[in-house]
């Protein structure tokens, strides 16, 4: 049985009222912020099911906003987020879903800007949260862990040379590609941190398109 | 010292061969765990019991409605009542209550609480732990001892039972802070490990099938108001067991009662709102009012 901590039971320090709805849409947010890196211009966020239906009674649309907006579970001002000049940097709008194939809890991040990006992530219960797709590749990022996630083309060795720039355990490894030779995703959560020269010469790398370190949700 | 527990038993057995309490072996685990000292530990456990004291100062203080106007005012209520007359249980009761209702609402008004297990039953452990502090006599250092021991119980509980309504129903969040409660309040209390683990048991007994079924799917209706419930449910418990009083079914096999409970509860009683308290005329009515 996997270890589990007391800490998460007495936790988060959050505003209310839903852990899934409310704490779990924030995290959502700041993962997808750390994913896409850059200023968006315009963002759609596509909330499904339980997300759409009672999102707005929960802070839901408030919670993803805030998220994007760098702002943690337990910052007071989500509340009046849609009244505060930071939520002005972009263009905002909410659509409201129905999915059956999708999560209760479900969001899509579409992101403009200078790249555009597919950000899919559900809040699976108690405030943890996963983000399961960028465009159309599977990842699996949760914010419990310092995440290494790279696209690449699916070549031999990929994997070993990108484990053997890393010099802190590996807590889990994910690999996911479209077919033999095409588009490849790698996602690594790590125990430790590494250093920006270690992702700087991980880019380098040739036939790697995208890389990023997406470092631990702090609450 | 003891890498692993998951279930009662074993951490009866460690502390009874040990000599320690529940929040002595619970910290030297943690802090092992997650590489850090002991002391670094208890400062987040601190910051959590600062949160939740500042919760419920906020939550005294406002009048403010949820979003969607259902709750809110209820609070001042019981201390306008408690101004005039005095409870009948007297005051700790009257802290209690209060304490626990100004959390739930500080939730529901989108402000700063402490999941504990859950936001939804965020009122009941801070409302007894903190609650009972005065008429105890108690310092800080205490109360985090109390937060450590709640927190070690509820984690073993969820090494079972994932604490969520829509997995196992409300027994699973309010049931799980109210056992939790117990048991934290026994060790105040200076009551043994078999006490403490017999007032955990006790408090989740008596909460078995208790279903999750938010009106309007929004965690307020009956949320807000079984936190004060629960909150008193606890101190029964403790009660209970400070006297010598058993559980005839051991806290493990509770547990594993609380496991089959959950599975077996029909999923429209698990945060669906597809029955109960969510399919009534009057829930049907709010929700064609609130959520069009
Ligand atoms: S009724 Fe459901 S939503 Fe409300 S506190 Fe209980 S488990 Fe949570």
């Amino acid at each position: 049985m996997k270890q589990s901590s007391l800490l998460d039971i007495i936790s988060p320090v959050m505003v209310g009222p839903s852990s899934s709805h409310t704490a779990g849409a924030v995290r959502l947010g700041l993962l997808a912020r750390n994913i896409y890196n850059e200023k968006p211009s315009k963002v759609t966020f596509k909330l499904y099911n339980s997300y759409a239906l009672t999102g707005k009674g929960h802070g839901t649309d408030k919670g993803v906003l805030a998220g994007l907006l760098g702002l943690s579970v337990d910052d007071t001002r989500i509340k009046d987020i849609f009244n505060l000049d930071i939520s002005k940097q972009f263009e905002y709008e909410f659509e409201y879903l129905e999915d059956f194939n999708r999560h209760p809890n479900a969001v899509d991040f579409i992101i403009e800007g200078k790249h555009s990006m597919k950000i899919s992530g559900d809040s699976i219960g108690a405030g943890e949260v996963v983000i399961r797709k960028i465009n159309d590749f599977t990842v699996k990022c949760t914010g419990k862990y310092n995440t290494l996630l790279l696209v690449y083309k699916d070549v031999p060795n990929m994997i070993s040379r990108v484990t053997n720039s890393i010099h802190v355990n590996i807590a889990s490894l994910h690999c996911d590609r479209y077919a033999k030779g095409e588009d490849a995703s790698m996602c690594v959560c790590l125990d430790g941190d590494i250093d920006k020269k270690v992702i700087d010469f991980l880019g380098l790398i040739e036939d790697v398109y995208m890389i990023r370190y997406i470092k631990k949700l702090e609450s | 010292m003891e890498k692993l527990i998951n279930t009662f038993a074993e951490l009866s057995s460690c502390c009874t061969r040990t000599g320690k309490t529940i929040w002595q072996a619970a910290q030297e685990r943690e802090a092992d765990q997650n590489d850090m000292t002991i002391e670094d530990f208890r400062n987040i456990v601190k910051k959590n019991l600062t949160a939740m004291k500042e919760a419920i100062q906020n939550g005294l203080n406002s009048n403010e409605m949820s979003m969607s106007g259902l709750c809110g005012n209820d609070c001042s209520k019981l201390i306008e009542r408690y101004k005039n007359e005095r409870s009948l249980l007297g005051k700790t009761f009257e802290r209690i209550t209060t304490y626990a209702l100004a959390t739930s609402e500080e939730n529901i008004r989108m402000g700063k609480i402490v999941a504990c297990p859950t936001a939804g039953s965020c009122g009941i452990v801070p409302a007894v732990i903190i609650g009972v502090s005065d008429e105890l006599n108690l310092d800080e250092e205490a109360l985090i001892n109390a937060l450590i021991t709640a927190g070690e119980v509820g984690r073993i509980v969820s090494n079972k039972v994932a604490l969520a309504g829509a997995v196992a129903g409300c027994q699973a969040e309010c049931g799980v802070a109210s056992a939790m409660s117990a048991a934290a309040l026994t060790q105040m209390r200076g009551g043994t490990i078999d006490e403490i683990l017999n007032a955990m048991a006790l408090a989740i007994k008596n909460l078995l099938g208790l279903t999750c079924d938010p009106v309007c799917g929004l965690v307020e209706v009956p949320c807000v108001k079984r936190n004060p419930f629960l909150a008193i449910h606890a101190v029964t418990a403790s009660e209970l067991a400070l006297s010598g009083i058993t559980s005839k079914i051991p806290p493990d096999e509770v547990i594993d009662a609380l496991e089959q409970t959950g599975k077996l509860m029909s999923p429209t009683l698990k945060e669906s709102s597809q029955a109960g308290l969510a399919k009534t005329r009057t829930a049907i009515d709010l929700e064609k009012r609130l959520l069009k």
